[in-house]
């Protein structure tokens, strides 16, 4: 009788809701769906032994945006996870990537995904990039109360803004703040080795392939000095998720053209462990 | 203080439904056809805002005739039936036969609980891996379901056009050969004169089933006009082409559908 009651809910809520956001809708018919469990107190303790996941990096193109992210869960001291997905398609031109706990993060993924999704086919038109961003900022500020308990994640939001023609990338904070970065950006544990890295490799109006090889550089320098980041794992076959997003919509890179980014960047660091070197002044061929 | 009248249920009920089936009668007809690579979704429609074919999910659609705000709210509320059963469970558990059955309920009530019934036709198609597998569901202003396959056409001309559908209509035609048929189907709405029938007067959709995760795709514009050009001249030897496509498959029609999956 329960089920049945609360099945005559839900449809009334189908016929007469006024929203066409879709947690507006959960948040009414369902509040029991929505991600990260509000109201419930959670053990200290408990949450270092969750999965958390690490690093994620996002740099904007010549006509678009890459976003590449490593692919370790650690809870604790310990891995949790090798081969975990944290970069994930929002929409067709749009993709975001997940640090913190695990958990948490890919359901918020997956409601802003539909929340995306819900829009378009109520309206019969895709949000702006600006409004999509918005949108996951308050998804993300809704966790806010999970956050304070330890329950911490971020995402970070990469696009192709159909209007401007340019990739866009936005970060945010536990408290829904959102923030539009410039050029390239790095979230997670080892975001400060990938950003230190992005800063000398990036280039403005670089090509795509040599966007996807700054960021596999700097998951590899992020691995390189931090536990928690998981380098590429050649023995395994288990490299970087690399998207873009362009004019032709969201592309994930196939694990073959993944590979081969990563087999090139270890081929390297063979010789250079460090990495390319960048140069010491602006023009280095003036000097020689 | 008048008294009220006693009406018979029996009476109540032919009322509603007569008065539904007016106001369903006064507008256009649509047709949904199966076609090799998916399902074609046609009616006629000069606005290019107000839909009445749509996308509720991933490998499901929507189509209706009848009132505009009355079907509007069924197609929204199947898109957060759909949405909802995607998110709660797996997007592979939303289907049509679902969606069918919670808009058969929906309006069921409708039609017995409120005092003016929905006056609205509707059909809900869902596109599987292969034709035979394909689900097309239309449901009344009272909450009847009717399983269709191959063809199905709604509103107050259903009938009429769907014996012309029936004359034209071929397991795995081509998108050309099925747009062609149902614009046949359409034609016969018109009480004998021929309907000249334009890109611009068309809503056309389908449901592809070559894509991965959306398969829903409008045809507009240049896409829509080169098929109606291969249309018209199939439009022609329609009855020819039918019976040479089914002398072709009639070798291979009893072993190509796929075995039933287990339930």
């Amino acid at each position: 009788m329960g089920s049945d009651s609360h099945a005559r809910l839900m449809s009334a809520a189908y016929l007469s809701a006024r929203t066409s956001s879709f947690s507006e809708l959960l948040t009414a018919a369902a509040p029991e769906l929505l991600p990260g469990a509000p109201g419930l107190t959670v053990p200290t303790g408990v949450v270092a032994d969750l999965p958390h996941g690490t690093t994620i990096v996002a740099a904007a193109f010549n006509g678009g945006v890459v976003m590449a992210g490593d692919r370790r869960a650690t809870s604790g001291n310990m891995i949790s996870q090798r081969d975990i997905e944290k970069v994930f398609r929002s929409d067709e031109y749009s993709c975001v990537g997940i640090a913190g706990v695990a958990g948490i993060g890919v359901d918020m993924v997956r409601l802003f995904q539909v929340e995306l999704e819900h829009y378009e086919k109520l309206e019969g038109r895709a949000l702006s990039l600006e409004g999509k961003a918005n949108r996951l900022a308050g998804i993300v500020r809704a966790n806010l109360g999970g956050a304070m308990q330890g329950l911490v994640f971020v995402p970070i939001f990469a696009g192709y803004d159909t209007d401007e023609g340019v990739g866009r990338i936005f970060s945010y904070d536990v408290a829904g703040g959102r923030y539009e970065e410039q050029r390239f950006y790095s979230i997670g544990s080892g975001s400060v080795f990938a950003r230190g890295a992005l800063k000398k490799l990036y280039s403005d109006g670089m090509e795509a392939s040599e966007a996807v090889l700054a960021c596999m550089q700097a998951l590899y320098d992020a691995a390189d000095d931090d536990s928690a980041t998981g380098g590429p794992d050649m023995t395994r076959r288990i490299y970087p998720i690399v998207a873009t997003v362009t004019a032709d919509g969201y592309r994930r890179l196939t694990e073959e053209e993944a590979g081969a980014a990563a087999q090139s960047v270890v081929d390297e660091r063979m010789s250079q462990p460090d990495g390319p070197p960048s140069a010491l002044r602006r023009e280095p061929r003036a000097i020689e | 203080m008048t008294m009220p009248f006693y009406v018979s249920p029996e009476q109540a009920m032919k009322d509603k439904a007569d008065y539904a089936r007016k106001g369903i009668a006064r507008g256009r007809s649509g047709v949904v056809i199966q076609y090799d690579a998916g399902i074609l979704f046609v009616a006629p429609n000069p606005s290019r805002a107000l839909h009445k074919i749509s996308e509720i999910y991933d490998r499901i659609a929507f189509a209706a005739v009848g009132r505009y705000n009355e079907y509007e709210i069924l197609r929204k509320a199947g898109v957060r039936y759909a949405d909802m059963t995607g998110y709660q469970y797996d997007r592979q558990d939303v289907t049509a036969r679902g969606l069918a059955n919670w808009y058969a309920q929906t309006l069921g009530t409708i039609f017995t609980d409120s005092p003016k019934p929905f006056e609205v036709e509707i059909v809900v198609a869902e596109v599987a891996e292969a034709p035979a597998e394909d689900q097309i569901y239309r449901i009344t202003f009272d909450g009847s379901v009717n399983d269709e396959h191959g063809y199905v056409a709604m509103g107050g001309q259903a009938e009429a056009i769907a014996t012309v559908l029936k004359e034209h209509y071929a397991d795995n035609m081509t998108l050309s050969g099925a747009l062609a048929a149902a614009i046949a189907g359409l034609a016969a709405q018109a009480n004998g004169d021929r309907m000249e029938i334009t890109a611009a007067q068309l809503e056309v959709a389908v449901l592809d089933r070559s894509r991965d995760h959306r398969t829903f795709r409008r045809l507009t514009g240049a896409r829509l006009e080169s098929l109606l050009a291969e249309a018209a001249p199939a439009k022609n030897e329609a009855s020819k082409g039918r019976k040479a496509a089914a002398d072709a498959e009639s070798g291979d029609s009893t072993d190509s559908p796929k075995p039933e999956k287990a339930d």
